[in-house]
């Protein structure tokens, strides 16, 4: 029996992780994160998993722990947050160029300094071109359906990358919902066995990974991972497909409200779609064309999907938990505006930045871009292409 | 007991043809360490000479399981591959009699400097592997900087012999003494010169279960600036003069295991080391004579550990 149950995020994270039973995890401690190791390490206590958990010393060696755990031939998942994905960084793009199956749920944080432990996504958009899938997610249930999707979608033959689920620090992994969870069993079959490729362990079959790969060869593995990335974007559909099949609850690159017929909307990532959301219910309510889209996974980037879902729009607006700095708007911005660069009809694109170390984001904040929006297309002029949304100045 | 003739039969794990310098003492010591193995055994090697110059693609000299990751997490990543073994094990996925030898392997840089955290958490775990620092005193693979093993005095391309500094300034660090700190059951000092010694302790590492750790002095004559084939006469007199002196440290208890019948002066490995040179002008003697009375030092301390055992 199904059933549903309330926790926060961090445990539903943590159950996902019970279910899938990997056979190694190493992890290290941090805000907001800790929670999910805390509590598998509860479970490992208990006899609950099967799982050889490595308590490392830092989040570099859990990375590290995790590609050499990979690489030997099993599945393997870890969790982080903020400061330990920086600390991480060499390691992950040796991950993602060994091509070494691996899940990681990222409680994103604010990046120090100055140091701040609560949501943006310094943390993940920092990592955007570390060779990783990323996945973000609203809520609890999302994050617990989409690590279950993600196991099977990182070790597909025609992948084999290391995936990150992203949920918003505190703001969920510290918020209770009510969950559902599969039983054990579904969550088995679902993932299926793990096959190992070229395991270490096999030592009849010695195999060498990392060599030293110069001038004659590295341009060509990295194609193959840009390909692998590609790979990706179907078998992330087809597994959203498979997923749904079984648990009534589909998922796809992004997810629409409203957009067949809007004129204006707002795109955002994790937990602001639903305020978003909200906002459009209401506009709606007031005979206004709006709507919003929620992006879900930003690698591999679903530029021609997307730029079909939005480009019948008259103006968007991108908010991005996090600045880059120095260019000119969000990160999701610039991959969202450019993707609409070819289109013969495109709508005008603003960026905002909001919500930065856990600044709350109001149902009235979302209004004023809708109503700058609404200024843009009455206008036919963008007065200002980049905004700070929720900032004193 | 090692038997050459019996080692002269046992295939060569690592095979000719890589790209390490000719008379590179580095290779040889591998080979001392897997000759020394009945073991299926699983290697990785931080960012070093030993792994740039045996492992370029399309190419590999190693016919074992071999993992090269980044420069500081060699213990780390063999931690990971150690654990899957394990859980395997543990879930009867793998046969429970099944035994492999997982050898981390770091040079001075990668193990006293940037790799000293990775392996201290790794030892301190408890992971069943051996970590293997092939000592050249400084980080010659990207041409010869100074390392925490960099001799006191030594010339180094970041700490070079001038006309205002004599070389390094600091004594070396003792990586030995730290990793002992760490309580594990089995650690050693080890030179290529005296390879029955360094393949007993091989074995005998091999034999105990939990993490082990051997230092092995590497001479490097790019580093050195010494003649192409001298690495092991080199290597040889870093014992004899009681610099480099061979011992190991089972349960807390410390055994030489070779004692120098007639302790040579340190000048005259000194003398034959071009990074060395600039001790013997003048004004540099009190250099000589600190090295010196630290080699007696640590050699009298050595002495006075092991009959305390």
């Amino acid at each position: 029996m199904r059933k549903k149950v309330a926790m926060t995020g961090n445990i539903a994270v943590a159950n996902a992780m019970r279910q899938i039973n990997p056979d190694v995890c190493a992890a290290y401690p941090i805000t907001p994160s800790t929670e999910i190791m805390q509590q598998f390490a509860t479970f490992k206590s208990n006899g609950k998993v099967d799982t050889e958990l490595v308590t490392v010393e830092s989040e570099h060696s859990a990375m590290s722990a995790c590609i050499g755990a990979a690489a030997a031939g099993g599945r393997v998942m870890t969790a982080t947050s903020a400061n330990g994905l920086a600390l991480m960084w060499e390691m992950l793009y040796i991950a993602s160029g060994n091509r070494v199956p691996i899940v990681m749920t990222v409680v994103n944080r604010a990046l120090s300094a100055p140091i701040n432990i609560h949501a943006d996504h310094s943390d993940s958009m920092g990592a955007r071109d570390s060779g990783w899938i990323q996945i973000y997610c609203e809520n609890a249930q999302e994050t617990y359906d989409s690590l279950i999707q993600a196991t099977r979608i990182s070790e597909a033959k025609n992948v084999r990358l290391p995936v990150m689920v992203c949920m918003d620090g505190f703001i969920i992994s510290h918020s209770i919902e009510n969950i559902e969870l599969f039983e054990d069993e579904e969550v088995k079959r679902f993932i299926g066995e793990y096959i190992p490729l070229y395991p270490l362990l096999d030592t009849k079959n010695p195999v060498t990974y990392g060599p030293l790969d110069l001038q004659d060869y590295y341009s060509e593995h990295k194609r193959q991972q840009d390909e692998a990335m590609f790979h990706a974007g179907d078998v992330i559909l087809r597994t959203g497909e498979a997923f749904e099949k079984f648990s009534g609850r589909g998922y796809g690159y992004f997810e629409t409200h409203c957009m067949e017929d809007a004129e204006i909307a707002v795109l955002a990532l994790g937990s602001a779609a639903g305020t978003v959301r909200t906002v459009v219910n209401e506009l709606r309510g007031k005979g206004v064309m709006a709507g919003s889209i929620k992006l879900r996974v930003f690698r591999p980037f679903p530029a021609k999907e997307l730029a079909d879902a939005i480009s019948h729009l008259k103006a968007l607006a991108v908010l991005d938990r996090c600045d880059s700095f120095g260019a000119f708007g969000g990160p999701v911005f610039s991959e969202v505006r450019s993707c609409l660069y070819d289109r013969p009809v495109r709508p005008h694109v603003t960026s905002y930045i909001y919500g930065l170390g856990g600044r709350d984001l109001g149902l009235d904040k979302v209004q004023e871009v809708f109503n700058d929006l609404k200024r843009i297309v009455d206008t036919g002029h963008v007065d200002k292409l980049a905004t700070f949304l929720t900032v004193r100045e | 007991m090692i038997k050459l003739k019996e080692l002269s039969e046992k295939q060569d794990l690592l095979a000719g043809g890589h790209r390490l310098c000719a008379g590179c003492t580095a290779s040889i010591i591998m080979r001392q360490l897997m000759l020394a193995s009945d073991y299926d055994m699983i290697f990785t090697s931080s960012t070093g000479c030993l792994e740039v110059a045996t492992s370029i693609y399309p190419y590999t000299a190693w016919k074992t399981p071999f993992f090269h990751s980044a420069f500081e997490n060699s213990a780390a990543t063999t931690a990971g591959i150690e654990s899957m073994f394990q859980s395997l094990k543990r879930q009867g996925k793998i046969p429970k009699d099944r035994q492999i030898k997982f050898v981390a392997i770091g040079g001075d840089g990668g193990t006293y400097d940037i790799g000293l955290q990775a392996l201290s958490g790794a030892l301190e775990r408890g992971h069943d592997f051996m970590y293997v620092c092939y000592d050249n005193e400084a980080y010659m693979n990207t041409g010869i900087q100074r390392s925490s093993a960099t001799p006191m005095g030594a010339s180094t391309t970041t700490c070079p012999a001038g006309t205002c500094m004599p070389g390094k300034k600091q004594r070396r660090k003792d990586l030995t003494a730290i990793v002992a700190a760490h309580n594990i059951p089995y650690l050693a000092q080890a030179s290529p010169s005296h390879y029955r010694d360094l393949m007993e302790k091989v074995r005998k590492a091999f034999s105990i279960e939990g993490p082990k750790f051997m230092n092995i002095i590497a001479p490097c004559h790019r580093g050195w600036r010494t003649k192409i084939d001298e690495g092991i006469k080199l290597a040889r007199l870093a014992v004899e003069t009681c610099f480099w002196p061979l011992y190991e440290i089972e349960e807390g208890k410390v055994n030489i295991t070779y004692k120098p019948k007639e302790k040579l002066p340190l000048t005259d490995w000194l003398k034959m080391q071009g990074r060395f040179a600039h001790l013997f002008s003048p004004g540099n003697q009190h250099i000589i004579d600190t090295l010196q009375a630290q080699v007696n030092k640590d050699w009298e301390s050595l002495l006075e550990r092991e009959s305390k055992k």
